[in-house]
């Protein structure tokens, strides 16, 4: 595996039309953490997801994987390194819970070819992992918010990819699962040295989860670092305008590192 | 919900029944084994088949009535195909062909060659014009909605129904000057297989295979299509391509079958949905058992209005005032049981 960063991206410029997104963002990624992305509505955090993983291509500026210029790796290579978590995750159409976490593996199926041995066996794995094996046959027009939500991280942790994007991936979910998907994604990171860029807007749920934590304010990164150098009372009031205090609780997190960080606000 | 493959060979078996029956039904009544019969002395040349029937029953078989009858089992099966691949693409089950004013398209260029009595290309003049107009149509479409990155499905369905209520006020306008030749204006729209002949069989074949072969081979990514754009694309799928190849095949073949049968309702939007209760979502079981059940549902129909009605109905009123109600029907028990419909 080559040296260096795992993302690298260099005074990205992103607009819609006239409106700009991306502002000369910079921004580098290590490997085998679990790093957080926080910031307020509209500062580009999906956006910056979006380049991520090559769905939207910059205006300028460099986005490297790995070394490679995002836009010089075929599409269905990069499909078997990063997966994505998408924010939407409305499905029209009667497919089963089954059918959806099967396409997680489309990356890896020839055209016309079903499914492997292989296949077959990561899907059931990652059903049972996420408690969705009961839902198998439903359709997922007639599961929950939450369910759905759940279904669609099986898809994308069905692509068994290095490295998974989450865009508030776990945004409906109660705290049960949401606790349970992103223990599961933080162990990957700390055991298997696997990545994790999430996006949240609940700081707590980020706090608890996160090696590194970015704050992003209208285009740009305002902080960077891990939870003791920037997740503080003067940070957040910088960001996000609101008066708070952060509080060290002696739990153990996941991972086995205490204390953890939490904090509260003032109304 | 069964086996997918299961349902596509019932309906094959069903396809091929049809147009067998349809073949012996009409004025002149010729049973289903003389029928075969006829068929298979035509395919390996064997005269001694046809001994002791009435000379006439294989001129009537294999030149009146089976280009006719294969006319509309290949229409119904391009409409079902096209109606599959719009609302796969915009996402959108009350989509059908005609969402994107083809339909609208083709009614304008026909209406004007008829109008404009313009038979420059012969008999073959008011499907051109009616191809032209659906093609344009979508060039127009395509270029309304397109924007940076691409076509997206809410652009594409709102430049469709604009450009749709544009051409229709055009059709309108057309209908108002043409006086007493708008009897025939009409008529056209209303959709007809009357006199069809083995030249619209072959175009019609040829646009309706070459289509279903292409949308059938990217079935799987029209699959994950559904799921929307940024996951589709982060499973690997070039969706921006993807979609536009299927958009333009789905509009050729509706383009096609438009322009040889006047526009007929209903079953692009219908068997679609009809066949999801059978095979569910996944596109590889539903592009065939779409194509085979709306052959059937076209081939019967047209039967029923040439054979079995005392005056013939316009094929388009008829497919909606039969399939309507058995829709309705199964939509509502359907959903009363649950079977998660969206």
């Amino acid at each position: 595996m080559p040296d260096g960063a795992l993302y690298e991206l260099e005074r990205v410029c992103f607009s819609y039309g006239e409106a700009r997104v991306l502002d000369g963002l910079s921004l580098s990624l290590d490997r085998g953490l679990f790093h957080a992305i926080v910031g307020p509505n509209g500062c580009g955090k999906t956006t910056l997801m979006d380049l991520m993983i090559g769905i939207r291509r910059p205006d300028s500026g460099a986005i490297r994987f790995c070394g490679r210029d995002l836009s010089h790796i075929p599409r269905r290579a990069f499909a078997r390194e990063v997966a994505l978590v998408p924010q939407d995750y409305g499905i029209n159409f009667a497919f089963t819970v089954e059918e959806v976490v099967l396409m997680g593996r489309h990356p890896y199926m020839e055209r016309f070819s079903g499914p492997s041995s292989r296949d077959v066996e990561i899907v059931e794995r990652v059903m049972d992992t996420l408690d969705i094996s009961r839902l198998r046959y439903k359709f997922v027009t007639q599961l929950s918010g939450g369910e759905r939500q759940r279904v669609v991280f099986a898809r994308a942790l069905a692509q068994d990819t290095k490295v998974l994007l989450l865009d508030e991936a776990t945004s409906n979910m109660d705290i049960y699962h949401t606790i349970h998907c992103l223990g599961l994604v933080k162990r990957a990171a700390a055991q298997e040295g696997k990545t994790a860029i999430a996006t949240f807007h609940d700081l707590n749920t980020a706090a608890l989860f996160c090696d590194t934590i970015v704050f992003m304010e209208r285009g740009r990164v305002a902080a960077q670092g891990s939870l003791d150098e920037v997740f503080d009372r003067k940070t957040i009031k910088e960001v996000f305008g609101v008066e708070c205090r952060v509080f060290e609780v002696p739990f153990a997190d996941c991972s086995g590192k205490s204390p953890v960080k939490q904090v509260v606000f003032k109304t | 919900m069964g086996p997918p493959w299961a349902w596509t060979s019932l309906l094959a078996v069903g396809l091929i029944a049809t147009v067998i029956l349809s073949m012996g039904m009409g004025y002149l009544k010729i049973s289903p084994l003389e029928v075969i019969k006829i068929i298979w002395s035509a395919i390996t040349g064997n005269r001694a088949l046809l001994e002791g029937m009435d000379k006439a029953y294989s001129f009537v078989v294999l030149e009146v009535r089976l280009p006719r009858i294969l006319t509309s089992a290949l229409v119904g099966a391009g409409l079902a195909v096209a109606g599959v691949i719009y609302q796969g693409i915009l996402l959108n089950p009350l989509a059908d062909p005609y969402t994107l004013g083809i339909s609208a398209g083709a009614a304008f260029g026909a209406s004007l060659a008829l109008l404009m009595n313009i038979t420059v290309l012969g008999m073959a003049s008011v499907p051109l014009f009616a191809f032209g107009g659906a093609v344009l149509t979508l060039a127009v479409v395509l270029f309304l909605s397109s924007e940076k990155g691409g076509v997206s499905s809410n652009n594409l369905i709102l430049s469709g129904i604009i450009v749709a209520a544009i051409l229709s006020a055009g059709i309108s306008f057309l209908k108002y000057i043409a006086d007493e030749h708008v009897s025939v204006i009409i008529f056209w729209l209303m959709g007809s297989f009357v006199a069809r002949t083995w030249g619209h069989v072959g175009i019609t074949f040829t646009m309706v295979l070459l289509g279903f072969m292409l949308c059938f081979v990217y079935a799987r990514e029209l699959n994950i299509l559904c799921l929307g754009d940024r996951s589709a694309i982060s499973l690997g799928v070039r969706a921006q391509r993807v979609r536009l190849l299927l958009l333009v095949t789905a509009s050729l073949i509706t383009a096609v079958c438009v322009s040889v049968s006047g526009i007929i309702g209903f079953v692009g939007l219908i068997v679609p949905h009809l066949m999801r209760f059978l095979t569910g979502a996944d596109n590889r079981a539903l592009l065939p058992a779409s194509a085979l059940a709306g052959a059937i549902l076209l081939c019967a129909s047209d039967t029923v209005t040439r054979a079995l009605l005392p005056t013939e109905m316009p094929i388009g009123v008829l497919t909606a005032i039969i399939g309507g109600p058995v829709f309705c029907y199964i939509f509502k028990k359907r959903r009363g049981m649950g079977a998660g419909y969206a």
